[in-house]
């Protein structure tokens, strides 16, 4: 539907469906953003635009720059061309509306803290320089934690969690920021079936409240499940629309080449009843 | 000895009590800057920038001598000092962003140029002949004998700041520390906070050099955190206790320096430390290799418990010894080797616990490959109660057909 010329940016220019969006409603957009790591291109002059209020999988082969793609948008990694608007504008005036999950192994977590320290980090930003968390933050963060159901680990040190419950308390941290949108890279890498219901019931009450929510995905089969939208990268952007419509055959071929067998494929469209 | 006393309980004289004082004050506060460097995995870099200054204070003596007529001043050395290193951390900062070559390798030869090209300017200073270049020495090992009440005082106060500053930047070093990318997509200026860090760091290596000489400085900074650790698994007890390590360590340090004044004060206050480090080590009950060492023991009959246990509940004899003799003293098994009551009944309680763990390890290999105390501790107290639910559930079916159970526990 979404095809390459076409690319992400229908939504900027929707005017002739009637639909007049402003910028200002649209939570999270990146215009023509170039990454390379020594002179190797990872992603290509993407665009896109995520739907408001949806849940979308940002879904792709591996080193087709999924995980870049949010690291670039959110400036913390350098790149080459592009930028991002988060409701109109420039994403370095509006991080405080952005809560980002990072990869589990992006930390040491032999850090000397608690599950709940950790959690409180998500609030660092309202408590403002030299102050200190009060009872009220405290709470708050316990509150956060209850929701991933880690509110008996609280007082733990993160070290002796396990991957699942390293990943849900990472997920209570940007719970705590309390903002509109969510970047999350592969919160369901390496987590126990338990943790995994954990997080979808989160992301579905996120979205339920009116959140805008991306989340890096790995696994094909789940899509379906979990999210209504889908984004499709291959280094450069292949397709990204409702899930009923882009999660097709086709643009999978696209974006995964030769590494999806035919098999698999078709196992992922029958799914659909399409 | 007496000497030593007189100086630990401040009356040996003013000047030595402040000497100490600023000593105290120096390790606190670089045993607070410390814990963020170490945590940050920077500890290489505080080595280069102690080096680094050796340059700045050498050229720093040879203007002041030219143009004042005398270099022995410790501001404008102390300037040179913080001037030179400061050069010396951008030059890594700069090679590590503009080259492929890591930041250990651009350590390694920035702080070998620079300490080179003090050591250079030191021979040349020593062949000019001018009085006072004695004092200069002084900067390589420290020595706080010849020390101006002025100057016992700058330290005292500087350090003192310094320290602040830790604790007031505290939440956001830790944030840094921990996890750079959330810091930076939490809209704090990550390459700000790592310069405060290093602006701090570089501080306490100049306001140290007099005190405990360039050479020996970083120790300060970095056998201090490394001992708290032993002790705590929270930031802010860390701080304090390496701020505590850090001044008790100076403090005798140069207590011990003051009684023997031919003694080098950073050799003796890092040998103070380093006492401190190695207790920590033993007897810490948190992290402490005699912990450790505990802690297994109790691991090993946990083990022998379980099995214990576990045997009686498969009606399995127990041969070993140990095992044997953990059960009698837990009153599981009586003096002939027959399961008592008490043994059976909790038997049959950890062979129920040892089944949701299999059937957990069954379902999430990935998972309970990175857990510690599977099977060790009861599942409710290592895995959250949703997924001992969800566990409870799938054994239901397998406690209806024991001998398919049997097949889980034999892995």
């Amino acid at each position: 539907m979404h095809d390459r010329s076409s690319s992400g940016l229908h939504l900027l220019h929707d005017t002739d469906a009637g639909k007049n969006i402003r910028p200002e409603d649209l939570p999270f957009t990146v215009q023509g953003m170039t990454v390379a790591y020594h002179h190797k291109p990872v992603l290509w002059g993407v665009s896109y635009s995520a739907p408001k209020g949806c849940l979308t999988a940002i879904i792709g082969p591996n080193g087709a720059g999924k995980s870049t793609f949010l690291k670039a948008a959110l400036g913390l990694i350098p790149k080459l061309s592009g930028e991002t608007k988060v409701f109109g504008e420039p994403i370095e005036k509006a991080l405080k509306r952005i809560a980002y999950v990072p990869q589990r192994s992006a930390v040491d977590w032999d850090f000397p803290a608690t599950a709940i320290d950790v959690v409180m980090m998500g609030l660092y930003g309202q408590i403002g320089w030299f102050r200190w968390p009060s009872r009220k933050h405290r709470q708050k963060a316990m509150d956060c934690l209850k929701s991933v159901g880690m509110q008996d680990f609280a007082n733990r040190q993160i070290g002796q969690l396990s991957g699942g419950q390293q990943q849900r308390v990472f997920l209570a941290r940007a719970l705590a920021q309390d903002s509109e949108v969510y970047l999350m890279d592969e919160p369901f890498a390496g987590v126990d079936a338990a943790t995994e219901k954990a997080i979808v019931a989160v992301l579905r009450q996120l979205v339920a409240d009116g959140k805008t929510v991306l989340v890096v995905h790995h696994d094909l089969e789940t899509v379906r499940d979990y999210y209504s939208h889908i984004l499709l990268l291959n280094g450069q952007h292949v397709a990204d629309g409702p899930v009923e419509t882009t999660f097709t055959p086709e643009n999978l071929q696209k974006a995964y080449g030769g590494r999806l067998a035919s098999t698999q494929l078709d196992g992922l469209s029958e799914a659909s009843g399409a | 000895m007496e000497q030593f006393f007189a100086a630990l309980t401040l009356s040996a004289g003013y000047n030595t009590a402040l000497v100490c004082i600023g000593a105290a004050l120096l390790g606190a506060a670089s045993g607070a800057i410390g814990v963020f460097v170490l945590l940050r995995k920077r500890t290489l870099v505080s080595d280069a920038v102690s080096h680094a200054t050796l340059p700045g204070v050498a050229l720093a003596f040879i203007i002041a001598q030219v143009y004042f007529g005398s270099g022995r001043s410790l501001p404008v050395l102390l300037f040179g000092a913080a001037l030179s290193a400061g050069i010396g951390v951008l030059a890594v900062d700069w090679i590590k962003t503009h080259t492929r070559l890591t930041e250990d390798a651009a350590i390694g030869t920035v702080l070998s140029t620079f300490f080179a090209v003090g050591m250079v300017l030191l021979t040349i200073i020593q062949s000019m002949s001018i009085s006072g270049q004695a004092g200069l020495e002084g900067f390589l090992l420290g020595a706080t004998s010849g020390m101006l009440k002025s100057e016992a005082l700058t330290i005292a106060v500087a350090a003192a700041l310094v320290g602040l500053a830790v604790v007031l930047r505290m939440k956001e070093f830790s944030l840094l520390c921990f996890d750079e990318g959330f810091a930076a997509a939490s809209g704090y200026n990550v390459r700000w906070l790592d310069r405060t860090l290093l602006l701090l760091l570089l501080g306490i290596v100049v306001i140290g050099l007099k005190t405990v000489g360039l050479v020996l400085i970083i120790a300060l900074a970095i056998i201090p955190p490394v001992a708290a650790r032993f002790w705590t698994d929270r930031v802010p007890v860390l701080v304090a206790i390496a701020a505590g390590i850090g001044a008790s360590g100076s403090y005798i340090g140069a207590a011990l320096s003051a009684s023997a004044p031919n003694m080098p004060t950073g050799g003796l206050i890092v040998l103070v430390l380093f006492s401190f480090f190695v207790v920590s080590l033993l007897v810490s009950p948190v992290r402490g290799v005699l912990a450790a060492a505990l802690k297994h023991y109790r691991f090993q009959r946990i083990v022998h418990l379980r099995q214990g246990l576990l045997a009686i509940a498969h009606n399995e004899p127990v041969l070993e010894p140990l095992t044997r003799s953990i059960l009698r003293r837990g009153g599981f098994m009586s003096g002939d080797g027959q399961p008592t009551v008490k043994g059976q009944s909790e038997a049959r309680l950890i062979e129920r616990d040892q089944k949701l763990w299999n059937l957990y390890r069954e379902m999430h290999p990935e998972e309970s490959h990175a857990l510690a105390d599977w099977s060790l501790k009861p599942i409710g107290e290592v895995l959250p109660a949703d997924t001992v639910k969800v566990l409870e559930q799938e054994l239901s079916p397998h406690v209806v057909h024991p001998e398919e159970s049997g097949k889980g526990g034999a892995n």
